[in-house]
């Protein structure tokens, strides 16, 4: 029997409200919009991230290729060849992620400012998100000083066998196949998210989560990296950096993190040579951000499930 | 037994956590936009009763239990345990009061229960949502009171107490809510 899901019609203006005041929020800004392709031959590398493969066939030979994560590596080939400052809202598209805030396609808003760093890129944010939760208190953090006022230990320069010790202390589970980095990530989303209100700025992330962030190092001499994020309430609403541009350290982290997927039995996707040529050729310094859309509508309008912000769900999936 | 990977749970799998069947009761996906997958989970200990919450790295498996739910039919109490039969096989078996536990008051002879069977053996014994039990014993029946919502303790045959109304009488047949303990109404006849 066929089941129509009767429509939340609020949701879907609200929706649409939210889609026309991000275009025009970006127009005054004179952000230019631009498209990604949604099918790539190559994908990101990232340890915990896993695309959706797609076959195409062109000229009667069939390719694996996958769905984008995000427009990340197409838009930096646009800034390298001279673009503006730009911006992509649209879908992109992850392996495995279901959950009350994930889902395998959801809707990002992910933008680059030229000659910008990450607290010129922050504080457009803010701007942004006070815009449509008016009256949210804002915090701006260090990641260190955050983990250290919640769980009393450096994050930076605790070794792996305090991090284990102290996760031990806080979370009922197995800490023996722990990394340094899984070990904050799960004191992170276990301890210190629930204690976050408001609108949450953390900035100078762990050096083992870098991902495409510049490093430097933080003011006790420890190395960091120029990355934040964005909470609300606790929840992970966007991701951002003080761009990388150097083509050697980019070569290292894909190098890297492929060794790392290579012992952990992970796929190994093909390395995005087009993002390499871009870097090559010179990726204007930048701060890029992205930000997950459907998760801003469910804090707008107080959902707590990310499935009663987007408009048609497929049932048979 | 098969094994179960974090991603194949779901509420109602029974699964072997630290050497104890437990049944999931959910299982939330929490994963940092570029960080690791970790899935966090609630299970009931079905020999204790006790819900747990933990932790698990996504990936990571756990080996499934053998636990059943079958119909059977309650036979009689012999004093130490408690006898069932199930219906097609007319296989017996016996639970004693710390399997039969908080089922016990609520156990009538020849009713069709849910018995958990872990390894082949009872683990829990569950009743139906609402059984009819006689009153063997109560205050007598105050007539036309019914609009006053008193209540009074009443003995029920399997000697189970519950709140009845001050109309009932002894002998009367109640309907009662085994999940609260509660007074339902009066059985149809």
């Amino acid at each position: 029997m066929l089941v129509v899901q009767k429509p939340d019609i609020n949701m879907l203006v609200k929706r649409a409200e939210l889609f026309a005041q991000l275009r025009s929020f970006f127009l005054q800004r004179q952000v230019l919009e631009v498209d990604a392709p949604l099918i790539s031959a190559a994908t990101v590398t990232d340890i915990h991230i896993e695309s959706i493969p797609v076959s195409v066939e062109r000229l009667g030979k069939v390719a694996e290729n996958y769905l984008i994560t995000s427009p990340e590596f197409y838009m930096k080939q646009l800034l390298a060849a001279g673009s503006p400052s730009i911006y992509y809202l649209g879908k992109v598209f992850r392996q495995g992620e279901h959950g009350s805030r994930h889902h395998h396609e959801f809707t990002m808003l992910e933008w680059y400012r030229l000659a910008w760093d990450e607290h010129q890129l922050i504080d457009e944010v803010r701007d942004l998100l006070t815009m449509f939760l008016p009256g949210m208190p804002v915090t701006k953090i260090t990641y260190g000083e955050l983990f250290f006022s919640v769980l009393g230990i450096n994050p930076h320069q605790a070794s792996l066998d305090d991090l284990r010790g102290c996760v031990q202390r806080h979370v009922e589970m197995n800490v023996s196949t722990l990394s340094l980095s899984d070990c904050v990530d799960v004191l992170f989303s276990h301890c210190i998210e629930p204690t976050l209100q408001g609108i949450t700025f953390v900035y100078n992330y762990p050096a083992s989560q870098a991902a495409l962030a510049k490093m430097t190092a933080d003011q006790q001499g420890a190395a960091v990296a120029r990355r934040f994020e964005v909470f609300i309430d606790g929840m992970e609403l966007g991701n951002g950096y003080c761009e990388l541009t150097d083509i050697n350290e980019q070569r290292n982290r894909f190098d890297q993190d492929i060794k790392i997927r290579q012992q952990q039995h992970k796929k190994i996707y093909p390395v995005d040579q087009s993002l390499l040529s871009a870097l090559e050729v010179g990726l204007p310094e930048c701060a890029g951000v992205a930000i997950g859309i459907d998760r801003l509508l469910m804090k707008i309008l107080k959902k707590s499930e990310i499935q009663q912000v987007i408009p048609v769900l497929d049932r048979n999936l | 037994m098969s094994v179960y990977s974090t991603n194949e749970f779901r509420a109602g799998l029974k699964v072997m956590l630290d050497g104890d069947p437990c049944a999931i009761l959910d299982n939330e996906h929490v994963k940092p936009g570029k960080g690791q997958a970790f899935n966090r989970v609630r299970l009931r200990n079905l020999k204790t009763g006790r819900v747990w919450e933990r932790t698990f790295k996504s990936g990571e498996s756990l080996e499934g239990a053998d636990v059943t739910d079958r119909d059977m039919q309650y036979l009689y109490n012999d004093g130490e345990f408690w006898h069932f039969m199930e219906p097609e096989s007319f296989e017996q078996h016996q639970a004693d009061k710390k399997i039969v536990g908080d089922a016990a008051p609520w156990l009538r002879e020849e009713d069709t229960v849910i018995v958990t069977l872990y390894n082949g053996h009872p683990l829990a014994v569950t009743p139906p949502n609402h059984v009819e039990l006689e009153i063997v014993e109560t205050d007598p029946g105050v007539r036309g009171d019914t609009a006053q919502g008193g209540t009074k303790p009443a003995k029920l045959s399997t000697g189970a107490v519950v709140k009845v109304p001050l109309f009932l009488s002894q002998g009367e047949v109640v309907r009662v809510d085994t999940r609260t303990g509660e007074y339902v109404g009066r059985a149809k006849t």
